[in-house]
């Protein structure tokens, strides 16, 4: 089938600002949007640029606006979203180049509230033990590979780059319901600040993005209540 | 001008081997993590079914026994002592990640839980045991997030997204590394004391990989050009099940949870290769058998593929005709649900990709090219070896998919590799850090960057006659035909004429992009170089090698010959020709014998 690809080129060497650039393409229902962004690279215009790695959805490298809508490249088909596709970066972080943005702001947010498991006591010779039941508090946000779909489709985030963002809290979310951290106070006073948790307006388009599935919108909540009453269960 | 940084240990590559090899090294030395990639976009991250440690979570295991299973998949190949080395310390390798924060899946008593894998066994009666530590089928992925977690708590230096394309050896010792960075265009030198390749592998080589776009053996092949061999590429590893014609990995704990593989009359074929394993032998066992099926006829439908089910009503008939048990000695049955939360990954990928529901149809699979056995030849402390003596190169370590110990040798067991990158990764930033502590820094050659200014150079003024993408192309498809699951004289000789002719015609390439700020035009044109080498070297080493053994299956050479190839191949590239060495295997205490599954 024939398929009409619309990308917005930026090349920072070269243009003010963005365009719209058209091509065409053959393609199958089964491609993935990266195949074809493949296809425009390898044998129309060398000089598109983006990440891209895992090609499929793992490695968390091709976050785009995909017809509006964040998605990753690999892991939307050509099927599911018709003949006429526009490409995009993601909003809300800066444009270095095509495709890419610049991560580091979203990082900093990242780094902000401890992504990291927190316990001080001597570890025993073996595991932590940790029932299957305590294990499944947390296992949805085990899922995130930080690719910024989540945090670049939230207005609050459009609207303040200095909010924290869903992605940082699913990663906090991640730690503060492990029974194994210890550091769950400090996390939740990092997220109960201004720019934490209360920007989010509850839009759900965080859940909607996530490509991994993951109920964003209903961590981000249990991160609320547990700053609200002071009790994490 | 190149900018100059100066880090004691340069670690390059920022999956589970770097990471792990930058929190330990970081301990002891001032030390930098370079990665062409942010780490956490590290192909790591794409493993799913496990890491093999004789816990002994769910049953009694032991690692003797991980250790003689190790042995005999890497068809009497691999190193006895690196192997009862990494077995031994898998244990308390495994807790360490626990004590990181690794959310493995827990037992009812809350211990880390472990499923079967293909080629492990309890080594008495033979049967698959529960050895593979898990994490749902995204095991990888939650050994790289913990890894890097930790990197950050302890402000380990990254520089993100910057390509190492040259290591610097002087006076016979390491100094450092070339890169650019991709965001400016800029060439960076980093004068360091020791450098660890941690840079994964080359799965891109073939038509059907499971492999990231990135996995084009940047890192044996930057070392190969300065002088040092690569060991037993000829040993490719094929997985059997990925999915068909996309080559997307379906993980072997699928076959773990009881699944089995199909042929078109709908029998369990298996049980005719390997009676005892059956659906659990190792992987090239059930790659070859795979393509015997297709060969003889009886792929699905006549085409190259099958099945791989997971029918919950299947998984049960099986599990019945097998007797097989859970822990506490119940009747082994499961649920569709079950299934699903063990295996949440694998079958999002076949709703999404194919439109395929495991948990009621089966999956279309092929033996999809995984894993390179072969690398950069190392000591069990990760250090690099040049020669057939075991000499090693001050300075210079590798860790991982890159490094060949070997711990691997002619087959990989599933799970092995999550714990080499943790184990050795571990051992080469201490043994690093250590060695950056008692030397000075060596002085910097002229102009260190001139080789890579030279290659890209190259690059950006060819004459543009033939496009990159078009010869990768026919590399791959060469490679896949004639340097895949099965290999004859003939067609490894086409391979290699062919990857000759190659190297020619990308002589003409030009990068189309003219600019700096993220060329990935330029550096896609750059690793195909890489990768037209790392063919060149796996094509003729393979060809040399006239047995059959693991990986490497020759019809015209059917059997191992323990006579005459019972060693290990070190490949030198030398002015573009291919120059072979062989060194002794290490045996301890398992004398070659018949593998039978």
């Amino acid at each position: 089938m024939q398929v009409t690809l619309r990308i917005r080129r930026f090349n920072p060497e070269v243009d003010q600002k963005p365009h719209l650039e058209t091509y065409q393409l053959e393609a199958e229902p089964n491609d993935q949007v990266l195949d074809l962004l493949n296809q425009v690279k390898w044998f129309q215009d060398g000089t598109l640029a983006y990440r891209r790695s895992c090609a499929h959805g793992i490695c968390g490298s091709d976050a785009m606006r995909i017809n509006g809508a964040n998605r990753l490249a690999c892991k939307i088909l050509v099927k599911e979203v018709g003949t006429t596709i526009t490409v995009e970066p993601i909003l809300g972080l800066q444009v270095i180049k095509d495709l890419i943005v610049d991560m580091e702001p979203f990082w900093e947010h990242y780094r902000s509230v401890m992504p990291f498991l927190v316990n001080d006591e001597l570890a025993p010779e073996k595991e932590r033990l940790q029932s299957p039941e305590q294990r499944a508090r947390f296992d949805d946000t085990t899922k995130c590979i930080l690719c910024a779909a989540c945090t670049t489709a939230c207005p609050s985030f459009w609207a303040d780059g200095e909010y924290v963002g869903p992605a940082a809290i699913v990663q906090a979310h991640r730690f503060i319901f492990d029974s194994r951290d210890q550091a769950g106070e400090a996390r939740l006073q990092v997220l109960g600040e201004q720019m934490g948790v209360w920007r989010c307006r509850t839009a759900f388009n965080c859940t909607l993005a996530c490509p991994r599935e993951i109920e964003i919108t209903m961590a981000i909540g249990e991160v609320k209540n547990a700053i609200a009453t002071g009790k994490r269960d | 001008m190149a900018v100059t940084h100066q880090h004691e240990v340069v670690i390059v590559g920022g999956g589970g081997a770097g990471l792990m090899a930058g929190l330990y090294a970081s301990r002891g030395a001032d030390t930098a993590v370079l990665s062409k990639l942010h780490p956490v976009r590290s192909h790591t991250g794409t493993a799913q079914g496990g890491v093999g440690a004789a816990l002994g979570s769910e049953e009694e295991d032991r690692p003797e026994w991980h250790t003689f299973d190790s042995v005999k998949g890497s068809d009497y190949l691999g190193d006895q002592d690196a192997i009862e080395f990494m077995c031994n310390e898998a244990v308390s390798t495994v807790y360490d990640l626990e004590h990181m924060g690794l959310p493995f899946n827990r037992t009812k008593d809350g211990k880390i839980a472990q499923r079967p894998f293909g080629g492990h066994t309890n080594n008495l009666s033979g049967k698959p045991v529960r050895r593979a530590a898990y994490a749902a089928d995204r095991t990888g992925h939650m050994i790289l997030q913990t890894l890097y977690q930790q990197c950050i708590k302890n402000k380990v230096r990254f520089y993100d997204e910057f390509q190492v394309m040259d290591v610097l050896i002087e006076n016979g010792r390491v100094c450092g590394a070339v890169a650019v960075e991709l965001a400016s265009g800029e060439m960076h030198v980093f004068h360091a004391k020791a450098v660890v390749f941690s840079t994964g592998g080359w799965g891109r080589l073939f038509e059907t990989t499971s492999n990231a776009h990135s996995y084009t053996g940047d890192g044996v092949v930057a070392t190969l050009r300065r002088g040092i061999p690569a060991e037993d590429m000829e040993f490719f590893q094929f997985h059997p099940t990925g999915i068909y014609k996309m080559g997307i990995l379906i993980t072997e704990g699928v076959r773990g949870e009881g699944g089995v593989l199909t042929n078109n009359d709908g029998e369990r074929f298996m049980e005719r290769y390997a009676p005892t394993a059956k659906d659990l032998a190792s992987r090239d066992v059930i790659s070859r058998a795979m393509y015997l099926e297709m060969s003889e006829g009886r792929g699905i439908g006549g085409k190259r593929y099958l099945h791989l089910d997971m029918r919950p009503e299947v998984v049960n008939k099986y599990a019945e005709a097998d007797g097989r048990t859970w822990p506490d000695g119940s009747p082994y049955r499961v649920t569709g649900e079950q299934l699903l939360a063990k295996l949440p990954d694998i079958i999002d990928f076949c709703r999404t990709y194919i439109g395929v529901d495991p948990v009621k149809d089966p999956m279309p699979v092929q033996p999809t090219a995984h894993y390179a056995m072969g690398g950069i030849p190392t000591t069990i402390y990760g250090e690099a070896i040049v020669d057939e003596h075991n000499t090693i190169m001050p300075g210079l370590y590798a860790a991982g998919e890159v490094a060949c110990v070997s711990v691997h040798g002619a087959n990989r067991l599933g799970t092995n590799s999550l714990l080499d990158i943790i184990v050795f990764g571990r051992e080469s930033g201490k043994r690093a850090a250590a060695y950056a502590k008692q030397v000075d820094f060596p002085a910097l050659p002229a102009g260190p960057e001139g080789r890579v200014q030279q290659q890209l150079q190259a690059l950006r003024q060819g004459d543009g006659a033939e496009k990159a993408a078009v010869l990768r192309k026919e590399m791959q498809q060469v490679m896949m035909d004639n340097v895949g699951v099965f290999r004859t004289e003939q067609g490894m000789q086409q391979a290699v004429a062919k990857v000759q002719e190659l190297q020619q015609r990308f002589r003409h390439v030009r990068a189309e992009d003219p600019g700096m700020v993220f060329n990935t035009d330029l550096l896609e044109a750059w690793e195909l170089g890489c990768m037209l080498d790392a063919a060149q070297v796996t094509a003729e080493a393979a060809l040399a090698r006239t047995e059959s053994r693991g990986a490497h299956a020759r019809e015209d050479f059917p059997k191992r010959d323990d006579q005459n190839w019972l060693k290990h191949s070190l490949a030198y590239l030398e002015s573009g020709a291919v120059r072979l060495r062989y060194k002794p295997v290490t045996i301890t205490k398992w004398q070659p014998k018949a593998r039978v599954y």
